[in-house]
């Protein structure tokens, strides 16, 4: 499989007046074509601002983005526009991301319609084919967004977000705004227009039973840093990090006959801003040493396994 | 259910939101009892009714627009709905309290921590202020943040521990019924695990008879005795934690497990359940679920159907189940 995507030592530092906020610091993973890359985390670890520079919503501080080969962040004004063809984004919130004063239809059409590839007619023909593909009544192409329930207004986005025919898109929660039965029928239809058409996916969510079902391959984020990686299967299987074993053993199973043996953490996420160097969960790690402030690397523990702790092997014997 | 004490006894509750354009019907027809110290877990989507019911047995629906068209809320006997706004206030606090859903909005942020909890013990307690001021702080404790952030505003605390200050000025006249609206929706997986254990911890030292409502069926299986599945505004099925989560009967329960992803099986396709909610202004003559049930029949559509016995304790709103299908 090839490398459809590669980010090397990627950064991203906003400037506050209390000091630098680290909200991505040193990430570096690729995606292969055709899967799925869950991003776990707890809120402000910076999963979203991630996906945000991937689709170069938000120029990043340092490192490289390799897109089919070409570095995105290097790119001029007209191979940018070309690049967005190619990456699009699923928004979490469909409530604030369609325009309120845009029929259905409107929403689609416009990027239709900027990409100059489609005259009206052309436009309106392919707005009600991605209206069919994602499940949206052709009554409903003239309805405001205030008139569509969460998840129609979700199939909204998704279908704007398909409309140029993307190879990437990233999709930034895009169900953690619906309720358990709705959330199913999106994710279904994710999966099955991956399916159709060859789609890759970066899906950052917080809910671990959704990053689960539907990723390939999950990076496990804490304070800006990527501190586990590997197959969705290894995740769950066996992990290796503090931080990521905490994590899963909070997840309220619903499985009642057995009882939960959470490793509940102490304290709160520490300030992002002008970070220490060194292992930022080490404040709330019961396994921290005097190493742990120094830098950490990440490392191959097993095949196509890594983690980015310096006490992974003696802890996990 | 007969040799022990029925603490809280819901009957027949009937609430609407009546507007000049239209009426919505809220909660239609709920009943349901609570022995004193069990947890009950109030399970449905947005727009189910589940927090209007926390609303009508704390007394603070808002009235107009609400209407409490019918019902009965027995508290240890004393029928709530019959009391003077003066009593019910000194019921509420005491004997009742509310966990609201958003931390970030139900703290007043123009008031200290510790003075916020102090407001609540004030006001049940007939105690000196410097022994306000001392409980507040062991309030404070117990849900684990030191006593020296008493001066401190909401907005220098996290959401963790906002919630846990919202948790402390509810728990503050030791309550005999905690109604927790959503406790931990708002909150991290890691955070929500500190939030889950102690209420937990809470609820076994204290005795505290709960109402949990969420659509988290992790947290109910953690948390919860009995559960109360609502849909549309009713219960469509109720019964012990292992009634609903290992013999569920209900199409809609059923549907709810299969669209979970879960965790401990690999499935390629979730199982959604089909269609919408039902307008809550427009709701089905018959089962409220038919619209979307899978085996759907003509009666299930004609009549309104009760909720019947299959086991006991085990109750369920449902024709085939009845119908011995």
């Amino acid at each position: 499989m090839s490398r459809l995507i590669e980010i090397q030592n990627l950064k991203k530092y906003f400037k506050t007046g209390r000091g630098m906020v680290h909200a991505v610091d040193d990430v570096t993973f690729h995606i292969e074509q055709g899967r799925t890359m869950g991003i776990v985390g707890e809120s402000g670890c910076g999963k979203s601002t991630l996906g945000r520079m991937l689709v170069h919503l938000e120029e990043s501080t340092g490192g490289q983005i390799i897109f089919n080969d070409e570095d995105v962040t290097q790119l001029g004004k007209n191979d940018m526009k070309k690049f967005r063809e190619h990456a699009q984004m699923i928004f979490q919130d469909p409530y604030s991301s369609l325009d309120p004063r845009y029929t259905v239809e409107d929403s689609i059409k416009e990027s239709l319609m900027i990409s100059g590839k489609y005259n009206r007619t052309q436009a309106l023909a392919k707005t009600q084919e991605l209206m069919d593909l994602v499940g949206i009544a052709p009554r409903l192409r003239l309805s405001y967004p205030h008139e569509l329930d969460g998840g129609r207004r979700q199939r909204v986005g998704i279908a704007r977000a398909l409309a140029l025919d993307p190879e990437f898109i990233v999709c930034d929660e895009p169900v953690s705004a619906l309720d358990v039965s709705i959330q199913a029928q999106i994710l279904n239809l994710l999966k099955k227009l991956q399916q159709e058409h060859n789609l890759t996916y970066m899906f950052i969510t917080h809910d671990l039973s959704v990053v689960k079902h539907i990723s390939d391959d999950i990076c496990v984020m804490y304070l800006g840093q990527l501190v586990e990686t590997c197959s969705s299967h290894e995740l769950f299987e066996k992990q290796y990090h503090p931080y990521t074993k905490a994590l899963l053993s909070a997840i309220p199973s619903v499985d009642i006959r057995r009882k939960m043996n959470r490793i509940v953490l102490k304290g709160e996420i520490t300030s992002p801003i002008d970070p220490k160097p060194g292992c930022r969960f080490a404040a709330r790690c019961g396994y921290a040493c005097e190493k742990c402030h120094e830098p950490q690397k990440l490392e191959e523990i097993s095949p196509n396994h890594f983690v980015s702790c310096c006490r992974a092997k003696e802890i996990n014997i | 259910m007969s040799e022990k004490k029925v603490f809280l006894q819901v009957k027949d509750l009937n609430v609407e939101y009546v507007t000049k354009q239209e009426t919505v019907s809220a909660v239609n027809g709920v009943s349901f009892q609570l022995e004193k110290g069990k947890v009950l877990g109030l399970v449905g989507e947005t727009g189910a009714g589940k927090t209007t019911i926390a609303r009508s047995i704390l007394g603070v629906l808002q009235e107009p627009p609400a209407v409490l068209k019918k019902g009965e809320i027995l508290l240890d006997g004393r029928n709530l709905l019959k009391l003077t706004e003066e009593e019910m206030c000194s019921v509420r606090g005491e004997k009742i309290t509310m966990i609201f859903q958003d931390p970030m909005t139900s703290l007043n942020p123009v008031m200290s921590v510790g003075k916020q909890i102090a407001e609540v013990i004030a006001l049940h307690d007939k105690i000196s202020k410097s022994d306000i001021r001392k409980k507040a702080e062991d309030m404070l404790e117990t849900v684990g943040i030191p006593a020296e952030r008493y001066d401190e505003f909401p907005h220098q605390f996290s959401g963790g521990m906002k919630q846990r200050v919202v948790i402390a000025i509810a728990l503050a006249c030791n309550p005999q019924l905690l109604l927790a609206d959503e406790p931990t929706t708002a909150l991290d997986v890691t955070i929500q695990a500190q939030v889950l254990e102690l209420m937990q911890k809470l609820n076994q030292e204290n005795n505290t008879t709960t109402i949990l409502i969420t659509h988290d069926l992790g947290v109910v299986a953690q948390m919860c005795d009995e559960v109360a599945i609502v849909y549309a505004g009713e219960i469509v099925e109720s019964g012990t934690l292992e009634d609903i989560f290992e013999n569920p009967v209900h199409p809609y329960t059923i549907g709810l497990f299969g669209a979970l992803p879960k965790l401990n099986e690999d499935v390629e396709w979730l199982s959604p359940i089909d269609g919408m909610p039902p307008d809550p202004t427009n709701l089905p003559e018959g089962c409220k679920f038919s619209p979307r049930c899978p085996y759907a029949k003509e009666q299930c559509i004609c009549s309104r159907i009760e909720l019947k016995v299959i086991t006991p304790g085990h109750k369920c709103r449902c024709l085939l189940e009845q119908g011995g299908n």
